[in-house]
């Protein structure tokens, strides 16, 4: 246990606080904002990205607060497990969050697909097939074609898989005390994650240049965005947590038995890699 | 030596900053759980006077047949808020209220786990509440999609749709956070001695809701974001043309709203488990059984969604498979029922209005819950289902249920909020002003509905206009009824009256009796120890 | 009032009375149900206001201290889980009945529009038949908001339509659903028929209906503003008036197939245009051409309807936003006619004073 926790009490609650109530209200812009901006009225994006950046900058000091506290030792070790709990209960909210695309995923090539083709609806759709990755029923949709696993999603599924690895280690060392270790490792992940998403935006470009792949293309590009879109957003926020961690390593923030934002953004970091791999199986090979 | 009593000393001037925050950052900055309870528990009572109101335009539109007072479009924007409001704005916030004040004082913690993302999930609903009503103003309106926003009506609305999208997601958010809190509270800051089959029900039930509501809350996020790219960046998952589905819509949104509708009872459920025992003088009947129940009802509670969909045509096996799976969540259902009559059973009752309130749950739950199994029975559903009939069960289970369980909680809890007992002869002009007005509204209108008048419609044929009268002059009366409860007992009890002690209620057991009333600000700021 | 023929009754409790099998299979296990589900009530309430009279304080009765009991316990979870299986057991065989739409005599596709039914029959006595049915009752029954109305109402208000859905009796019917615009929902109470109309997909149902009248249901699903204004009625007949209905509906269709090519004068079409104009355009726009002002356009002193025509015929017939497209619902000839209705009415003067159905033949390529 770090040497100031003596003092810790036995539960830490925190003074008033500013942050939630201001983070409430940027988010409040954010939000008017973005519905401004959907239906194109010009002030809309200004109030939705200021929106954003409030609300960042609300989260970066109230994070601060937190760590703040953290380091002056007042998180006892029941803290500590409170948001070992916390960060478990959310992530298991984010898989909830995926299970929704993924479900739109199955649904729609498993029940609507052959359902459209099958005999009945040839009043609606005479020639219609239902083959995945069609550009739907209706004609309205320009053709495209459908994006395979080789060679960038398998690169990118290597890079996500090391990522975990590096990751690893870099824990390893933060328990071993070995500060400069861990912040290469850490760094190191930080690296194949931005590398992931450059190829990643390359990926993109390359499906709406040369495939004609795009969001519009059908029930295939929605989901086919949405899914890997929300997975990149995410990596991003890892890549970001990671990030902060590395910093806080820097700083000489966090001990060998007590640095539960380097756990909490390593879990994180493996749930986007399990998500990848989930999409991995079922967006590109299947 | 003389450091630790600096220390003190600096710990406690520093201490009093904490204590007695003043104005208006005592409520703006809070992080007290029972502040923040305070500040939910208004809120929700403010959304469901809006929520009311709109009901009330909406019961007097239906007075007569033909149009009288509003278009047929502003109709369905009325009812599709007075859902929302209802559902997000007054039922699930007055809940987490409960929840704020109760869970600590329960499990003697001193207070919320995250006290600071307490206060951000109660100051995320003002946000939401405003986005949504503000969406009545913007051109075209609020949406009327219905509370359900089915797909693709959802998408040929204005930019109310677009805002009440915007507000569900902050909701989200807010609901999952309060969840995260209180599942965290609950399971890392119980007293010691306190384990999980020793802790009260209302937090057993609010355990497993919050459980629920970190599974669905991003499932309906999801849904509607799907909504959002239809509405405005080209997507097709809601659209045949392009190889999507409405009926994919209602999948996933239902997906979300079964669980949803048990996230409204289980908190109810537990505040009831934990009146009844109180006014019998007696321990609760078969407290395991209790939790398997609600344990049940929750899981059971993820597969049976498609029964809000026997009319969209599934598959004769997906009907049959939904239809059975529905009718088993009676059974849990019942076990509750059977463990609350068999608690006051042979015991020493006294019927104070907590305890008015708790018997009326059952009673008129029950009924909503039968009428529920009912429409759980396929072929009958088809007839039923959009109809009034479905209005009657839900309002049933919701008003009388959801609602009256709040009341119930408010009169057995608000000594220990305010210090003050409530009057005891208004509370039981509330209760059967509330009881019989609720029933006159929403009685008639299973006949309605087995006859055949569709919901969501703002005129009817004339065969209808009888049992439409009774229903809006019940709805004016219940109105009528909780205005007087805000008025006649909620404001006196926080103005005075007569001291309550620590412990009113000579049956009641659990921590939250052994602090003062009203509870200090601070409490259990050492665990007590459970025997 | 008085009760709605083939529709609700005025103070009806129960269901409408049956006028199939499926139906009165339904009407039977509600009321089965109903029993059941009372007596349980009675039960458990007779107990527990047996209690509150009993075992009261003020009674002096003193609280025992019991507090489980495993063999209740397990009993009252396995009696329930029974008693809920016994009742779905006979709903399953009308579930299985319900689906089993094969051998149909006669095969009717319905579409949902808003706010108003296509028929198409597809199979069986009388294909070919295709018409749209809208309601019938006047808006000066309906009135406004501030607006009484000036008319009194029929005693099948709301449920009455200009076409009905004419089908022989004890035929079985196989109908179609799908819909145009969003989900509608096609029901008749008394046949216990319901089914969701979904635009881009087909679903089927079937009824059997085996007393001759005039049946009333009504759209069962938000469709929108007129979601209320969109009934549906089916009229029962023998085997031979059904022959003679699709003798008579087949000549008044070929009648009706206006010569595209033929060639109008403003004052023709115009009248046209006015009956096309109440039956499609008057929900959204009004019948004072003024719209709702941000919801739905003026056509009176709209730039559009003053300018070219082909801008008007492109918006009539493709859509735009709110607007749905006509190009499947109405005639050449309608299309032109109503066209040329609103460029010459109200203020309306317009350049461009006449579109002929040619043109929109033309337009439609
Ligand atoms: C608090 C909210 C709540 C609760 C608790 C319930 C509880 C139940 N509901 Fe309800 N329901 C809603 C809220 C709720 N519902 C809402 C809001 C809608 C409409 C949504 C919309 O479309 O807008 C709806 C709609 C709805 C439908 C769809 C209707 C339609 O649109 O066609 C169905 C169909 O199966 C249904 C069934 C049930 C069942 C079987 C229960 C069961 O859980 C009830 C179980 C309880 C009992 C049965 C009583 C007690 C038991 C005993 C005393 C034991 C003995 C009993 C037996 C052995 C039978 N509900
Ligand atoms: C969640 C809880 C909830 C609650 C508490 C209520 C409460 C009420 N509901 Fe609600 N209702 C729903 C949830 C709820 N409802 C849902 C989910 C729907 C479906 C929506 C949809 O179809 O999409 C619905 C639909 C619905 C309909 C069907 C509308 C339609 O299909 O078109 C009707 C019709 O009568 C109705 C009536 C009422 C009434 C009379 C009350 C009463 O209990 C309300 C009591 C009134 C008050 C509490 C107001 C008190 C205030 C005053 C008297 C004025 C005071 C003045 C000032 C403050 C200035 N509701
Ligand atoms: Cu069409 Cu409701
Ligand atoms: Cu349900």
């Amino acid at each position: 246990m770090s040497s100031s926790h003596a003092k810790a009490p036995y539960y830490f609650v925190p003074g008033p606080s500013k942050w939630p109530v201001l983070a409430g209200s940027s988010l409040l812009l954010t939000m008017l904002g973005a519905s401004a901006w959907v239906n194109g009225l010009s002030w809309g994006s200004y109030a939705n990205l200021a929106g954003v950046f409030l609300t960042l900058v609300v989260l970066y000091n109230w994070f601060g607060d937190a760590i703040a506290e953290s380091e002056s030792g007042q998180y006892s070790a029941r803290i500590d497990v409170s948001y070992r709990w916390s960060m478990s209960w959310f992530i298991f909210s984010e898989v909830m969050f995926f299970a929704a695309f993924f479900g739109a995923l199955f649904y729609a090539r498993s029940i609507t697909m052959p359902w459209l083709a099958d005999l009945d609806h040839k009043v609606l759709w005479p020639d219609f097939s239902g083959q995945w990755g069609n550009a739907g029923p209706a004609g309205t949709i320009e053709s495209f074609k459908t994006m395979g696993p080789f060679p960038i999603p398998t690169i990118n599924t290597a890079l996500l898989l090391t990522s975990g690895v590096t990751l690893t280690i870099a824990h390893h060392a933060l328990r071993a005390g070995q500060r400069g270790k861990t912040a290469f490792w850490l760094f190191a992940t930080i690296v194949l994650g931005a590398v992931f998403m450059g190829f990643q935006a390359y990926e993109y470009i390359h499906a709406y240049h040369e495939l004609n792949l795009k969001l519009t293309s059908g029930i295939y590009g929605s989901t086919f965005f949405m899914l890997t879109g929300f997975h990149g957003f995410h990596v991003t926020m890892g890549a970001i947590m990671l990030s902060v961690v590395l910093f806080r390593v820097l700083k000489g923030h966090f001990t060998p038995d007590h640095h539960f934002a380097f756990e909490g953004a390593a879990w994180y970091w493996h749930f986007v890699d399990v998500v990848w791999l989930g999409l991995y199986v079922v967006v590109y090979w299947l | 030596m003389s450091s630790t009593t600096v220390d003190h000393a600096h710990d406690h001037s520093h201490d009093h900053a904490h204590d007695h925050p003043h104005g208006f950052r005592r409520w703006l900055f809070a992080t007290n759980h029972k502040d923040i309870g305070s500040l939910y528990l208004w809120f929700a009572f403010t959304m469901l006077l809006s929520g009311g109101v709109l009901a009330l335009m909406i019961r007097a539109e239906l007075f007569q047949p033909g149009l009288q007072l509003v278009q047929p479009e502003f109709f369905n924007q009325l009812t599709t808020m007075h859902g929302l409001i209802m559902v997000f704005g007054a039922i699930m916030p007055a809940f987490v209220g409960f929840a704020n004040w109760m869970i600590p004082l329960q499990i003697g913690a001193s207070d919320m786990a995250f006290a600071r993302m307490n206060n951000f999930s109660f100051w995320l609903m003002p946000p939401a509440a405003i986005l949504l009503v503000a969406s009545f103003w913007v051109p075209g309106g609020a949406t009327a999609a219905g509370w359900t926003l089915y797909a693709p009506l959802s998408t040929q609305m204005g930019p109310g749709m677009d805002m009440a999208i915007f507000a569900v997601h902050i909701m989200g958010a807010s609901s999952i956070m309060g969840s995260i809190n209180i599942i965290t509270t609950i399971l890392n800051m119980r007293a010691p001695g306190m384990t999980l089959m020793k802790m009260p029900m209302f937090c057993w039930t609010w355990l497993i809701t919050a459980y629920l509501l970190i599974a669905v809350m991003p499932v309906l996020a999801g849904a509607i974001t799907m909504t959002l790219t239809d509405r405005h960046f080209g997507t097709s998952f809601f659209n045949a043309a392009g190889g999507g589905d409405p009926v994919m819509y209602q999948h996933i949104f239902w997906f979300f709203g079964h669980p949803e509708v048990y996230i409204m009872i289980l908190p109810a459920f537990g505040i009831v488990s934990q009146i009844v025992p109180a006014f019998a003088r007696k321990p609760l009947f078969g407290y395991a059984s209790m939790v398997y129940a609600t344990a049940s009802i929750a899981i059971l509670s993820f597969i049976v969604w498609a029964h809000h969909m026997f009319t969209t045509g599934m598959p004769v096996t997906a009907q049959l498979f939904f239809m059975y799976a529905t009718m088993l969540i009676s059974v849990p259902t019942g076990v509750k029922v059977f463990n609350w009559v068999a608690t006051m059973w042979k015991g020493s009752m006294t019927f104070e209005t907590p305890m008015l309130f708790a018997v009326g749950f059952i009673f008129v739950f029950t009924m909503g819950g039968f009428t529920g199994l009912i429409l759980a029975v396929t072929p009958i559903d088809i007839q039923l289902q959009d109809t009034y009939y479905v209005v009657a069960h839900f309002h049933y289970v919701l008003v009388a249920g959801s609602l009256f369980a709040l009341f119930a909680g408010y009169y057995y809890w608000s000594p220990k909020w305010t210090g003050f007992m409530y009057n005891e002869t208004r509370g039981k002009i509330h209760f059967w002003g509330s009881l019989i007005a609720f029933n006159v509204t929403f009685f008639p209108m299973h006949f309605l509905g087995l006859a055949g008048m569709p919901r969501r419609y703002a005129d009817y044929p004339a065969q209808f206009t009888d049992f439409n009268q009774v229903a809006t002059i019940g709805a004016f009366w219940f109105g009528l009824m909780q205005v007087y409860f805000i008025l006649a007992v909620v404001i006196p009890s926080i103005k005075g009256g007569k001291p309550a002690p620590a412990k009113p209620w000579d049956g009641a057991e659990g921590l939250e009796w052994t602090v003062p009333s009203p509870a200090p600000f601070h409490t259990f700021e050492e665990p007590p120890v459970v025997k | 009032v008085v009760d709605s023929q083939g529709g609700p009754a005025v103070r009806q409790l129960n269901l409408q009375t049956p006028v199939t099998q499926i139906a009165e299979q339904i009407y039977s296990i509600h009321n089965l149900m109903l029993v059941i589900c009372l007596v349980i009530f009675i039960a458990v309430f007779g107990v527990m206001f047996y209690s509150i009279l009993k075992h009261r304080k003020s009674v002096g009765h003193e609280a025992a201290t019991f507090h489980e009991s495993t063999a209740v316990e397990i009993a009252w979870t396995v009696v329930p889980f029974l008693i809920v299986i016994g009742m779905a057991l006979p709903a399953t065989k009308t579930v299985v009945a319900m689906k089993d739409t094969s051998n149909a005599d006669l095969t009717i596709k319905v579409t949902g529009m808003q706010w108003k039914w296509g028929y198409d029959y597809l199979k069986g006595e009388g294909e070919g038949i295709s018409f749209l049915s809208t309601l019938a009752t006047p808006r000066t029954q309906v009135g406004a908001p501030g607006v009484a109305p000036t008319e009194a109402r029929g005693d099948n208000y709301l449920l009455e339509v200009d076409n009905q859905v004419v089908v022989p009796v004890n035929k079985k019917v196989r109908m179609i659903t799908t819909a145009n615009d969003v989900i509608h929902s096609w029901t008749i109470p008394a046949f216990g028929v319901k089914q969701d109309a979904i635009p881009g997909f087909v679903r089927d149902t079937w009824f059997k209906a085996e007393k001759i009248g005039t049946y009333r249901g009504q759209c069962v699903e938000l469709c929108g503003k007129e979601h209320a204004f969109m009934p549906i009625v089916v009229n029962v007949v023998s085997d031979e008036d059904y022959k003679k209905w699709v003798e008579t509906k087949k000549k008044e269709m070929a009648a009706k197939a206006d010569d595209p090519n033929k060639v109008w004068t403003v004052d023709e079409l115009k009248q046209r245009g006015e009956k096309v104009y109440a039956a499609n355009c008057v929900a959204c726009h009004q019948a004072s051409g003024k719209g709702v002002p941000g919801a739905f356009p003026a056509l009176d002193g709209s730039a559009v309807v003053a300018g070219e025509k082909a801008g008007q015929m492109a918006i009539v017939m493709n859509g735009k936003n709110g607007m749905p497209s006509w190009k499947a619902t109405l005639s050449d000839t309608e299309i032109a006619a109503v066209i040329t209705y609103t460029r010459n009415n109200w203020s309306n003067k317009s350049a461009e004073n006449i579109v002929q159905p040619a043109e929109v033949l033309a337009a439609r390529k």
